[in-house]
């Protein structure tokens, strides 16, 4: 290899890429010129590099397996003749098998009524399910006039005394349909009776506490805060 | 599917405003003509699957699914683009889709996954053969096993250097959009270019002495490298 003051060989390999692109400015490409005519090595690489990119860029290297042109041009066709197909059906005079004219209404007030049916379905399930106990949810057979106790802090209502009142500092007195006006849930202890009458129509059971009591105080408590 | 005699073979202006007035009958709703539009691009379109998918059957179902697109799409093309650049895009992408959908990337050398230039890709490559070389004459082209043996040294090459080469130097992409068909950078299109070249060239040097070029059949069951 030859001593070149300004490029090495290196150098030329890097570039010799850019070089057989025509994508080396003028100095560069006198630079390389110089050194290929005083460096072999570089001068046989730069000729197989051309041989490289002059072979392989050659259509004749871009085979195709026997039949493929016929095959594309089947599967064409067929794409083709699904589309004229669908234009058919879609452009097609009134035919009575398809869209009438009462099917063609039909289709969209179908459409129309199961969307509201499911709006409906989800509305049942979500809006009138709110997270609370459904103890709390179904206090119809309290008497609206009753005076119950209300406290900061909590959204149930108790009866008068109740253990239960959240927050007894701060108790007041409203009717249960102040109460439940404002919001406020019965308590699921000391409203058990009117609760579980509501529910099964059974007489109250004076049963002791359950998990789901504690828990329906918490979930409303937390709620209030 | 038939149509009038359009084929593209013709290069240079006359057979761009031919492809152009195609392409408009085309979208006007001529959709029979479709296949003469593509018809001359076949051969680009399925060297560019093959070199992603490297399976002659993958690559041919890839290359009808991505033209069954381009005749979807085709209202969408725009006089601006190339249409052998905009078919051959709609190809790649097709490809890399399905090759991600396969998995392969994941079986492949973890050095074959690295999307940008890692340290093997900037290193300097360095040719190994300093012989003299002479001009191959493209004649060799026209023997089978000539293009049998290229592509067999071009399928040795890691995925990320043959797409690169593939479409730079056998479709006739220019950088730029090799870079957008790859989603990868333009500085990496060179320097992935210049190894897969010099790496070719390496392969090339040990053929030239196997006899691949010259006019005395390839011996069977012989390696060139």
């Amino acid at each position: 290899m030859v001593n070149h003051d300004l490029l090495n060989c290196q150098e030329v390999w890097r570039e010799i890429s850019n070089y057989v692109d025509g994508d080396v400015d003028a100095s560069l490409r006198t630079r390389m010129d110089e050194h290929f005519h005083a460096c072999a090595h570089c001068a046989s690489v730069l000729a197989g590099v051309k041989n490289v990119v002059q072979l392989y860029g050659d259509e004749r290297m871009l085979e195709v397996p026997a039949g493929f042109g016929e095959r594309l041009e089947k599967r064409l066709g067929q794409k083709l003749e699904h589309t004229l197909d669908e234009r058919r059906v879609w452009n097609a005079a009134p035919m009575p098998s398809r869209w009438s004219s009462w099917s063609a209404w039909l289709m969209p007030v179908a459409a129309v009524a199961l969307f509201v049916g499911a709006l409906a379905l989800v509305d049942t399930l979500t809006f009138h399910n709110p997270a609370k106990s459904v103890m709390a949810e179904r206090g119809h057979n309290i008497p609206p006039d009753m005076l119950v106790v209300v406290s900061d802090g909590s959204k149930v209502f108790h009866v008068a005394g109740c253990p239960f009142i959240h927050d007894k500092a701060t108790e007041r007195t409203i009717t249960a349909r102040q109460a439940m006006r404002d919001g406020y849930v019965p308590c699921s202890r000391c409203m058990r009776k009117y609760l579980t009458a509501s529910l099964t129509g059974q007489p109250p059971i004076d049963s002791a506490n359950s998990d789901s009591d504690e828990d329906q105080e918490e979930v409303v408590s937390a709620a209030g805060h | 599917m038939s149509g009038p005699d359009l084929a593209l073979n013709n290069p240079g202006q006359a057979g761009d405003t031919r492809e152009r007035d195609l392409i408009s009958r085309v979208q006007a709703g001529q959709h029979e003509l479709f296949y003469e539009l593509v018809r001359p691009y076949e051969r680009r379109i399925y060297a560019a699957a093959l070199a992603i998918l490297r399976n002659e059957p993958d690559a041919e179902d890839a290359a009808q699914e991505a033209m069954l697109k381009a005749f979807k799409n085709i209202g969408q093309f725009r006089a601006e683009a190339r249409f052998s650049t905009w078919l051959i895009q709609i190809t790649v992408n097709e490809s890399l889709m399905r090759r991600r959908r396969e998995r392969t990337v994941a079986m492949e050398p973890i050095d074959n996954r690295r999307d940008g230039a890692g340290p093997g890709e900037e290193s300097d490559y360095a040719p190994r053969d300093f012989a003299d070389w002479r001009e191959i004459p493209s004649e060799t082209l026209e023997r089978k096993e000539v293009r049998q043996r290229l592509a067999e040294a071009l399928s040795t090459l890691d995925r990320k250097y043959r797409e690169v080469f593939v479409m730079r130097d056998m479709e006739h992409l220019n950088i730029q959009e090799t870079a957008e068909a790859l989603g990868i950078s333009v500085a990496s299109v060179k320097t992935r270019l210049l190894r897969a070249r010099l790496m070719l060239r390496d392969l090339l040097a040990a053929g030239w002495k196997q006899g691949w070029f010259s006019r005395v059949p390839f011996e069977k069951g012989t390696k060139p490298w």
